[in-house]
């Protein structure tokens, strides 16, 4: 059983700063990470492996050469090999370019029973890329999962709704979409991070070797662009500093408060 | 695609969304918005309304702003799978060249929309949380929140159509209903078949009241990484009783996985406007700031005195969330004794 698990380098977000003059990000120092529900996936994967005999576990990611991290990190996570799209051609590729490249990849790859993707990256939130990779190969979707079984050739899946719950079936291949709920994803074993760095299970793959043609992917094969970027506006409020001792603090505020007829 | 074919696109289209014959609220916010847009263009409002015996819901939309419904009866819309709506929407798309459609960003639209892009081949803006138009190229000006709510980016799908975007629910006002507008109903049989539906929903489970009302809620006590752990929030669930509300964190400590999504506050998550919003550690990354500072009172409680926080705050106070919260919880067992005593 071939399971293809997509995961995405991304900056950890929440430790973005922003320059308040130009507008723009301060992306120095920023630590680079596996996006979260990423690690889901990829745990949901690895426990299949765990279970069932003849598991292969791929790794799949597109970016710049540094994410290559991120595919050693899922290697000492428990993947058998990390696939790394890199090249210039697939530099400014929106949700449709980069899971038009990713489908190509998998495709290469071949055989496939499972994709796992996570249900959302951390830094452009737009949770397309799976269904539109699932979509590009022609498989069935499920999306928002917290409960997974295999049994056989099938999976039974509880897919999350804002009022409820479906429970889904569905004939392999299929992808599947993990959140955070799924599961709790392990840490790097020390077998894991040694055999990550003997350094032969890391592939990189360009354009050429997908044999994709450049103007499906990239800037040029991207129907959207950024037309502008800018911070969302914020407005000051009228601060009043409560001082004193933390009872103090806590009593002041309360006077506050009743005297606004908040409380 | 070539100029010339863009031209072909005329129209707005909102797919509204039915759960068990009930309309959601975020199709009547897209009708509101999606009429302004219209008439912007000068051109027509549809709705796209799936389902199975849903026939009033079909003349609620009209009422709400459409100038025509088509309306898709089957068995097999009965239940939203992602494959029977993809393929219905998609030979409608096909056939009769909207320019634009609008979807609501549930869990539900946010799993089919990146389907029917990528079936149709064009593009598709996640999550909007403004929309606007560009007259001179009838543009859809798509605007949302970018690297986790720290930016905001407009985008536009220049070349391509229709042009489509996911709208975040509680972002545009609801249309008003009214009695005498008169529309189209058009309704029609799609062809599907059961074997066209590979991933099949064979159980609905509602979970009503566990729905957490963030947006409702009046008062909001919410946690940030300051907290140092998920156990800090059986603290601010403490305060949060004692005020009547409810308990709301920072994406920083969701993603952290201290607390469940419900929960979350800001660009990324719900925006809020409770009548008091207490941020309890929690140091103001632009993306929380933008999704909680309309709320009337803001009291920030932080060891920081420079987190931005303070920024956009009413009241403030530098201290250990740990020795004041407790302070604060008894303060409220003695608030008679407390405002006797100031007088």
């Amino acid at each position: 059983m071939n399971i293809i698990v997509c995961i995405k380098q991304v900056p950890d977000t929440n430790e973005v700063k922003i320059d308040p003059d130009k507008g723009t990000l301060i992306r120095e120092g920023v630590p680079s990470i596996i996006n979260p529900d990423d690690k889901n996936a990829l745990e949901e994967a690895l426990r299949i492996k765990d279970e069932y005999e003849d598991v292969r576990v791929i790794a799949l990611s597109m970016g710049p050469a540094q994410a290559e991290l991120a595919l050693i990190e899922a290697v000492a996570m428990g993947a058998d090999e990390g696939i790394l799209l890199n090249d210039k051609a697939f530099a400014g590729s929106d949700t449709w370019a980069t899971s038009t490249a990713l489908a190509e990849a998998i495709k290469n790859i071949g055989e496939f029973d499972i994709i796992f993707c996570g249900q959302q990256a951390i830094d452009g939130d737009t949770g397309q890329v799976g269904p539109q990779i699932a979509e590009h190969l022609n498989i069935p979707q499920i999306t928002y999962v917290e409960g997974l079984k295999l049994e056989a050739s099938k999976v039974r899946a509880k897919r999350r709704l804002e009022d409820g719950y479906f429970i889904i079936e569905a004939e392999l291949p299929l992808l599947i979409t993990a959140t955070k709920a799924l599961n709790q994803p392990r840490y790097p074993s020390i077998r894991g991070i040694y055999e990550a760095f003997k350094g032969d299970r890391i592939k990189v793959l360009t354009a050429k070797d997908l044999g994709i043609e450049e103007y499906k992917v990239g800037l040029k094969g991207s129907p959207t662009r950024v037309s502008r970027s800018f911070t969302p506006e914020l407005k000051a409020g009228d601060l009043v500093m409560i001082e004193g001792s933390p009872k103090e603090q806590a009593e002041g505020l309360i006077v506050k408060l009743r005297e606004a007829r908040i409380i | 695609m070539v100029n010339s074919a863009l031209e072909e696109y005329r129209g707005v289209w909102v797919l509204a969304e039915q759960r068990e014959g009930q309309l959601l609220d975020v199709s009547i916010e897209l009708l509101g918005e999606g009429r302004r847009i219209a008439d912007k263009l000068n051109t027509q409002l549809t709705a796209i309304l799936l389902g199975y015996r849903v026939d009033n819901l079909a003349g609620d939309l009209i009422k709400y702003g459409a100038d025509t419904v088509i309306y898709g009866v089957n068995k097999l819309l009965d239940t939203y799978t992602t494959e029977a709506y993809t393929k219905v929407i998609c030979d409608l798309i096909r056939g009769r060249k909207p320019e634009i459609i609008l979807i609501g960003a549930t869990n539900i639209g946010r799993d089919l929309g990146p389907r029917i892009s990528s079936r149709i081949h064009t593009g598709l803006t996640a999550d909007c949380t403004g929309l606007d138009i560009d007259l001179e190229n009838r543009r859809l000006l798509q605007t949302r929140p970018a690297f986790g709510g720290n930016l905001m980016a407009t985008i536009i799908c220049p070349n391509h159509r229709p042009q489509m975007a996911t709208v975040r629910p509680g972002v545009f006002e609801k249309a008003k209903y009214d009695d005498t507008r008169q529309g189209n109903i058009e309704k029609f049989t799609p062809n599907l078949k059961e074997e066209d539906i590979r991933a099949r929903v064979v159980e609905v489970v509602k979970e009503k009241g566990s729905e957490l009302k963030l947006e409702e809620a009046s008062v909001i006590v919410a946690g940030g990484r300051g907290l140092g752990g998920p156990e800090g929030f059986k603290l601010l669930e403490e305060l949060a009783e004692k005020l009547g509300g409810v308990v709301g964190a920072s994406r920083a400590v969701v993603d952290a996985n201290w607390i469940d999504k419900s929960h979350q506050v800001g660009q990324t998550g719900k925006t809020v406007r409770p009548d008091l919003y207490i941020a309890c550690g929690i140091s103001g990354a632009v993306q929380h700031l933008a999704g909680m500072q309309n709320s009337k009172y803001i009291v920030a409680i932080n060891k920081d005195k420079d987190a931005p926080i303070f920024n956009v705050a009413h009241y403030g106070i530098v201290g250990d969330l740990y020795e004041v919260l407790p302070e604060l919880i008894k303060a409220l067992d003695n608030i008679d004794e407390i405002m006797e005593n100031i007088k």
